[in-house]
């Protein structure tokens, strides 16, 4: 047997049973011919569409692809976001798969296969990144530990001979000297050991793109300056801008590749809010990027790939924003696309719900906010002491950090009941406002838990929710 | 103030105008300046108001200064960029003070906020940018700003928000501004014995303006649609009683 599907799998099934011994198992079992060259067929067309997320991208073995996501995430709202994208697409599609973010291409694949906790896909983002299959940078030795040595892809003799000497996982490699086990195991064992930990590189080999609109030029000597670099990037822009031009069509990604001498690939990828063709504006947002990109002993070739192209309309229904667009993208590819926003109205009486961020270009509403409310809102609010007659009086005084402020003016209480659609130890939760100015006459918004007179509504603490 | 001295005012306003497009040369038209209608405080800036494309400093005590600067650019017409170190600012704030949220792009910019400042400051089409500066503004990155505010007319200011204090050092910014904040007046201002909160109360200090006065004035915060006003009209003392006037464009303590 090849595959068996999750359904298979309770039932005890696993790859490579003997099919009799399956079917003596489980009466009844469906089965499906395996069918290699349509499975490589399928990998391939699932790396294509994973060219949305990433220039780079390499199968890894007959199973698997490998994504270089390094300057990716901030397009995808970072890299929880990222994963949620590309896996809950996938599945959404009907495959069953795992994945994992981690430093190396090796431990990613470790991790994907033989980790315990498959990516949970949900639109909750209540998810912990752990559940969403990302290994935080510099953890991913500690992952690999108790995984089982196989999953450091090495051949079948070398794995049953780590088991014959007692190695069941990979933390157990560490703890003897590595050159006796090259010499009972070869180098090779050193050296997976070496690339899953990230003292070796392994540079991944992308798959070639295919029917996207593209651009490669080749140097005669390699280049290794910034300056050439920027050059460089001019002429690719120009003839793809040209190109798209006479195809009405503008871009939205662009992927940058830099093809050094030592075999390695580098890139890096823009985003734009709108669809453009601006040779100056597209050639400037690459060459800001042009930082990240070590071109080590020289760049040969480079190549600007066009993934995601859109029609280029020229009506814009609002002339002002139509105009932010290539500041917001300037902004954007500095500081991440989650840094760049606009605030909305939402419709909630919990004050930190009622404002939204939404992309800086989306469309307008025209809606504000019913009421006023602080300019700086604390987040979590902090706990202050403060003294107040129950049940609805306004503080007399507050203590916040160590500095006492004595209450002149007030306003209140405000009721807010918490929102028990949302969660439910929000049913009884109430909190009461109060927007108060001390005798300098600085203006705080505080709250209390409680209604002050049934416990179960709040402990009857307080904390300065905002500064007015 | 006589109607003599308001008409000998307007002429001074006209001729500072005339002067300074003399002064920009390659600037056709000199962008009409952000009056704040209030007449005391027109009167003392040199364009009778605030001049967009330049730089303006704000130092205020935490909200009064986010408000102040609010309150100016929500007098003019077209986006803002507001930058900020990270995410603080509430919207509903803002927009109490007249900046309509659909009006407001925000930028997170971490230790970045001068160089997205200045990003913003030389695209053309934003009414204004505001950035709220936690450390240090020196001369040199200060006229940047300036020079990227005058290449597109674009209101700058500078949201002082030490984290710790910082040794005051002189920069470009055309005017500097002071806002603290008073107890406030009573909310129905006929009935004082009305409990609750009104509008606030700011000091407003006009601590240095080139080519202008300074001044000191007790103002009403910000309303609805961003304008200030006078709380008493004595608040508006002649520049000459001011100390520190002579020194100039040059920075002006004061013991805080």
């Amino acid at each position: 047997m090849a595959g068996v599907d999750p359904q298979a799998q309770a039932l005890g099934l696993l790859p490579g049973m003997a099919l009799a011994h399956a079917q003596a198992l489980v009466p009844g079992l469906v089965i499906a011919e395996a069918d290699p060259v349509a499975e490589a067929e399928t990998l391939v067309r699932m790396a294509e569409w994973c060219r949305g997320v990433t220039p780079l991208v390499a199968t890894d073995g007959a199973d698997g692809l490998w994504l270089d996501v390094t300057g990716c995430a901030h397009l995808f709202g970072g890299e929880a976001g990222l994963m949620e994208h590309l896996v809950g697409r996938l599945v959404g599609d009907g495959l069953h798969l795992r994945a994992c973010l981690a430093d190396t291409p090796g431990a990613a694949h470790a991790v994907a296969r033989f980790g315990e906790s498959a990516p949970v896909v949900s639109l909750t983002p209540a998810l912990s990144r752990r559940e969403r299959g990302i290994i935080e940078a510099g953890a991913h030795i500690a992952a690999l530990a108790p995984l089982p040595v196989r999953a450091l892809r090495l051949p079948g003799d070398t794995v049953a001979t780590l088991r014959r000497l007692g190695f069941e996982r990979i933390g157990d490699l560490a703890r003897v000297p590595r050159a006796s086990l090259a010499r009972r195991l070869g180098t090779q064992l050193g050296l997976r050991l070496d690339q899953a930990e990230g003292r070796v590189p392994e540079p991944i080999v992308p798959l070639p793109a295919t029917e996207m609109m593209q651009h490669r030029v080749t140097f005669v000597e390699p280049l290794l300056t910034p300056e050439g670099l920027a050059l460089a990037i001019e002429h690719l822009v120009t003839p793809l801008c040209a190109r798209m031009e006479q195809t009405g069509l503008g871009a939205r990604r662009l992927d940058l590749l830099f093809e050094r001498v030592d075999g390695a690939v580098q890139a890096i990828r823009i985003g734009t809010a709108r669809p453009s063709r601006a040779t100056k504006h597209l050639t400037r947002l690459l060459t800001e990027r042009l930082e990240e990109v070590d071109p080590g002993l020289g760049v040969e070739a480079m190549r600007l790939v066009a993934p995601l192209v859109e029609p280029l309309r020229w009506t814009q229904v609002d002339e002002s924003t139509a105009d932010m667009s290539e500041l917001v993208d300037r902004l954007s590819n500095r500081l991440g696309a989650e840094h760049v926003y606009r605030l909305e109205p939402v419709e909630s009486d919990v004050p930190e719900r009622a404002v939204r961020r939404v992309p800086a270009l989306s469309p307008r509403t025209g809606r504000t906010w019913p009421r006023p409310g602080p300019t700086r809102l604390l987040t979590p609010p902090r706990p202050v002491e403060a003294l107040a007659l129950l049940p609805d009086q306004p503080p007399v005084a507050f203590t916040l950090a160590g500095r006492r402020h004595r209450i002149r003016r007030a306003d209140g209480p405000e009721r807010v009941h918490g929102e028990w659609w949302r969660r439910d130890a929000e049913t009884d939760a109430v909190r009461d406002y109060f927007h108060v100015e001390d005798d300098e006459g600085r203006r705080f918004w505080l709250f209390r838990q409680g209604d002050g007179v049934n416990p179960e509504t709040g402990n009857l603490s307080w904390y300065l929710h905002g500064l007015f | 103030m006589g109607q003599l001295a308001t008409a000998h005012q307007d002429t001074l306003i006209r001729l500072r105008t005339a002067i300074a497009r003399i002064e920009r040369a390659g600037e056709v038209r000199v962008p009409e300046a952000v009056a704040f209608g209030v007449g005391a405080i027109d009167g003392v800036l040199p364009q009778g108001g605030l001049l967009p494309g330049a730089l303006h400093e704000v130092m205020g005590q935490e909200t009064a200064g986010a408000l102040f600067a609010a309150g100016i650019l929500a007098r003019r017409a077209g986006p803002v960029l507001w930058v900020v170190e990270r995410g603080d600012v509430f919207g509903p704030g803002l927009a109490g003070a007249g900046l309509h949220p659909d009006r407001v792009i925000y930028a997170e910019a971490g230790k970045q906020v001068l160089l997205v400042m200045e990003e913003g400051l030389r695209h053309r089409g934003l009414a204004g940018v505001v950035g709220e500066i936690g450390g240090r503004l020196t001369l040199t990155a200060s006229r940047r700003l300036q020079l990227a505010a005058e290449s597109t007319g674009a209101l700058a200011i500078a949201l002082r928000r030490p984290r710790k204090p910082v040794p005051p050092e002189p920069n470009a910014a055309v005017t500097q501004w002071r806002v603290s904040v008073l107890p406030s007046g009573p909310p129905v201002p006929d009935a004082p014995e009305v409990p609750g909160v009104g509008r606030g109360r700011w000091r407003l200090e006009l601590v240095r303006s080139r080519g202008g006065r300074m001044g000191e004035w007790v103002v009403e915060a910000c309303d609805a649609a961003g304008h200030i006003s006078l709380v008493s009209p004595l608040a508006d003392r002649p520049a000459a009683t001011l100390p520190g006037l002579a020194t100039g464009g040059s920075l002006r303590h004061r013991a805080a």
